[in-house]
């Protein structure tokens, strides 16, 4: 059977232990289960919420097509990603990646991969809510994202 | 040609408008004549379009790297600033 990435893009919160279940449950295939969640920071509790903007079906389109060469390059048996939209406080999740391999590395490799492609390539913006009610304005993308890239080679 | 333009994060809220249909003059061939056609239209647009070598573009949904890219027959065009999700 082909492995086809699940991607969705939500406002809701997910459930880590469920999204793995759905990779896991019912094969004996799988030996390594990676997953990554990226969560809000309260930035020292100056950050009231992050509110996150998305370009609906290209986000999707995009984190699918970095997902399914993620699948090809390290020979994943499955991938999950969720990202969500909306506003987030601190302390809730915001993006969460699984990966699903016979081995360990291929999955360790291919999470990584998803989220720096996810990072630079999913049409997402975060923009700052402070807890002082000033307009904390539009996060600045990082070079450090961009630099990640690099060590893909391609 | 007709054509939807779509806006996002601080030019979204530059511009005042998330989306809007408009009618691009047959001279406008490429992202960079866009540009230059955007900039025209206000002192806002101006404004935003200083930034040109920072915004990003997707021509109906796929990345644009290359502001020489002709735009052809597409349908939507959007124009955001880096990304930041994850």
């Amino acid at each position: 059977m082909p492995t086809k990435p699940d991607i969705r893009i939500q406002a809701e919160d997910f459930d880590i232990n469920a999204e793995i279940k759905k990779l896991t449950q019912g094969r004996t295939d799988v030996g390594a289960v990676v997953t990554f969640s990226g969560l809000c920071r309260g930035e020292g509790d100056t950050l009231s919420a992050l509110e996150l903007e998305h370009y609906p079906g290209m986000a999707e389109a995009e984190i699918n097509r970095i997902a399914g060469q993620a699948i090809e390059r390290f020979g994943l048996l499955g991938i999950s990603a969720i990202h969500r939209y909306g506003k987030i406080t601190p302390g809730e999740n915001i993006v969460l990646v699984i990966a699903t391999s016979p081995h360990r590395q291929a999955s360790f490799d291919g999470a990584n991969f998803l989220m720096d492609f996810l990072k630079t390539r999913a049409p997402f913006w975060k923009k700052n809510h402070m807890a002082s009610g000033d307009d904390g304005g539009w996060v600045d993308a990082k070079d450090a994202d961009d630099d990640a890239l690099g060590k893909w080679e391609i | 040609m007709s054509i939807k333009l779509i806006y996002f994060a601080w030019l979204r809220e530059r511009f005042g408008i998330g989306e809007e249909q408009v009618d691009l003059p047959d001279t406008i061939k490429t992202i960079s004549d866009l540009f230059d056609w955007l900039a025209s239209r206000s002192e806002e647009f101006e404004t935003v379009m200083e930034h040109r070598k920072i915004i990003q573009v997707a021509i109906d949904q796929e990345h644009v790297q290359d502001a020489d890219t002709l735009i052809g027959n597409a349908k939507e065009i959007a124009i955001f600033p880096p990304m930041t999700g994850g």
